[in-house]
């Protein structure tokens, strides 16, 4: 745990120590209570912590390698889960998943790029959640099952960027995604977007096309990640904290911007640190969007989701 | 997204490679040197070794459009710098300084006119321009001219000539992409031609949206089409890209491009691709019309 530990979460990890120093010696009363107030003083100062956090230390959260992935989101709230894979041209993409499963009882259809968590072989399976053009064309393809049998797409958001390599240029990516941006906007079933990490410019867009689209706490969402960005505006990728600023990637910036609609909160701390309490505070506005989503009929749901867009920057316009 | 763009000189609007001012340049691509009146004639192409100098908006317009003649649609749309954006200069000044230095509001042109008798929308971006960066201003002007093209029932152009998103305008920029697709897709699913030119350079956001969604896209010759950038791929894989990598030349043989056309037969391609798609020249004024529906005497 201690290699995870954010640098400004380096105070709450000496109580946390200092607390371990105490409940290691045979335990007395007077050390029992001195426990009891050393936990209460790490909440209270993780939850300060965690209320004024930069832009730049909710990018660390966000690329957590605890943060919760897609499965973890599946495996707490959702049944019946039946992963599906390939795109049927090239290859099955590893950075993406796709499956379809029962939410409250109801089937949808997920998908969701994946980083591969906390694990190395893991992260190396997944490609780090940097999904290739095969990633997005088997989101599409299952987009498009849902679509013929009428059921509503759940998208999770989290990855750093669609993969920049040579096989990447040369299998399409720019086109696998662009047909993304296309075709999800003519989706006549409900599409609800959950940027619960990293939503790292046109690799996350290219499932990020919906009805309603949530945003966790600490998540970010950004054209350009603060390090290229710096590097190319300040020369210097030392320059990110700055860079994190200017983009307003976070959350609450983005609400106001228009470009979510929601935000979900996380638990004190971070989704990071129980992935069960961040699962059971993404359940209710989920349920609430899908719900608006799936009471509308098909062209009132298009038309809706054509305006949502259609306005996206109009508040940048003289 | 803009990943791609160079450390070392990145905003400058790299003008100097574009049209130079003065009575002769230096070809990159032969080393000979032409007169500015020579290339000028010749659609900004070397007439010696046909390589390809960038064109303004304007420029490309007036080659496109018939007489060099069109309506401008939206030309004092601006950006209001929406997130006060700041790095070692003001993004507000830096806006204001380009808008000085080319006499446009933002990186693309849009107006409506004829090409070849076709009624047509056409946008055309402006490199000088940050790049030809898209921010909202680009991506409202987009999206409104697919909007004209399907309410007036003619086909849609874009030139692109872009370094990608702006990142002056955050996830702003990026949600561009989203919103020019959405309206490319209704003008899809009304069978009306749009056609995707991508000239040097097309990368970043612009290639991964409307750039690749033409029901033709068509390449200029040895443009830098792609949607990472050369840079970041090298860093990806530490090593050096192969020669004409992301060139429209690769783009063609792998398969992502329809065709790859030298400038000067640009137009009577364009003409012939929206014919085959069914565009139609205008209905002749009233008057000959219903002259015309006059039985013989
Ligand atoms: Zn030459």
């Amino acid at each position: 745990m201690a290699a995870d530990t954010l640098e400004f979460e380096e105070p709450i990890t000496l109580l946390q120590k200092e607390m371990a120093a105490v409940a290691s010696l045979p335990s007395t009363p007077e050390r029992l209570r001195s426990i009891a107030s050393l936990e209460a003083r790490i909440q209270e100062l993780r939850a300060d912590i965690y209320k004024h956090l930069t832009p730049w230390q909710r990018v660390s959260v966000a690329r957590h390698p605890n943060r919760p992935t897609v499965l973890d989101y599946v495996d707490r709230l959702f049944t019946e889960f039946v992963e599906i894979h390939g795109d049927r041209r090239f290859a099955d993409d590893h950075a993406m998943v796709t499956g379809f499963a029962r939410y409250h009882g109801e089937p949808v259809l997920i998908v969701g790029h994946h980083k591969g968590g906390g694990d190395t072989k893991q992260k190396i399976f997944r490609n780090f959640g940097y999904a290739k053009p095969e990633g997005y064309r088997k989101a599409m393809r299952a987009m498009e099952l849902a679509q013929k049998f009428g059921r509503a797409i759940l998208a999770f958001v989290d990855t750093p960027a669609a993969f920049p390599g040579i096989e990447s240029e040369e299998r399409g990516i720019a086109e696998a995604i662009a047909v993304n941006l296309r075709d999800m906007a003519a989706l006549t079933v409900p599409v609800i977007v959950i940027v619960h990490g990293e939503g790292g410019s046109g690799g996350a867009l290219g499932i990020a096309v919906g009805d309603r689209i949530l945003m966790h706490e600490n998540a970010v969402y950004s054209v350009i990640p603060p390090e290229g960005c710096a590097a190319i505006l300040w020369r210097s990728s030392e320059r990110k904290v700055e860079a994190a600023d200017a983009l307003k990637l976070t959350a609450p910036d983005l609400l106001k911007l228009g470009v979510v609609d929601e935000i979900v909160p996380e638990p004190i701390g971070g989704a990071h640190i129980d992935h069960a309490a961040a699962a059971a505070l993404l359940d209710g506005p989920l349920r609430a969007a899908l719900s608006a989503s799936s009471a509308h009929d098909a062209d009132t749901r298009l038309e809706l989701r054509y305006r949502k867009f259609r306005q996206m920057g109009s508040v940048g316009i003289a | 997204m803009a990943w791609f763009k160079k450390t070392r000189k990145p905003i400058k609007g790299d003008a100097a490679r574009s049209v130079p001012e003065g009575l002769w340049v230096k070809c990159p691509g032969c080393k000979q040197v032409i007169y500015n009146k020579d290339l000028a004639a010749n659609l900004q192409v070397c007439p010696k070794c046909a390589h390809h100098f960038r064109l303004s908006a304007a420029e490309r317009l007036r080659s496109l459009f018939d007489e060099g003649a069109w309506v401008e649609h939206d030309a004092d749309l601006r950006s209001n710098d929406p997130l006060t954006f700041a790095d070692t200069k003001a993004y507000k000044d830096r806006l204001a300084a380009t808008q000085k230095a080319t006499g446009l509001k933002d990186a693309i042109i849009v107006g409506s006119g004829q090409l070849d008798g076709l009624p047509i929308v056409i946008a055309a971006m402006e490199y000088a321009f940050i790049g030809g960066s898209m921010g909202v201003v680009m991506g409202e002007k987009l999206t409104r001219a697919a909007e004209r093209a399907l309410a007036e029932r003619c086909p849609l152009i874009i030139v692109s000539c872009s370094g990608g998103a702006r990142m002056m305008e955050g996830a702003l920029s990026l949600m561009q992409m989203a919103k020019v697709s959405a309206a490319l897709s209704r003008l899809d699913k009304a069978c009306l031609p749009f056609i995707s030119l991508l000239t040097d350079p097309t990368t970043g956001g612009v290639t991964a949206s409307f750039a690749m969604l033409g029901d033709l896209n068509i390449a200029e010759p040895k443009a830098l089409i792609g949607f990472a950038g050369p840079r970041v791929i090298e860093q990806t894989i530490r090593q050096k890209l192969p020669d004409g990598f992301q060139r429209s030349e690769f783009l063609l043989e792998r398969g992502m491009i329809d065709l790859v056309v030298d400038r000067r037969q640009l137009k009577s391609t364009l003409a012939q691709s929206l014919r085959f798609m069914g565009a139609a020249p205008a209905p002749a004024p009233p008057e000959a019309s219903a002259a015309a529906e006059q039985p013989a005497p």
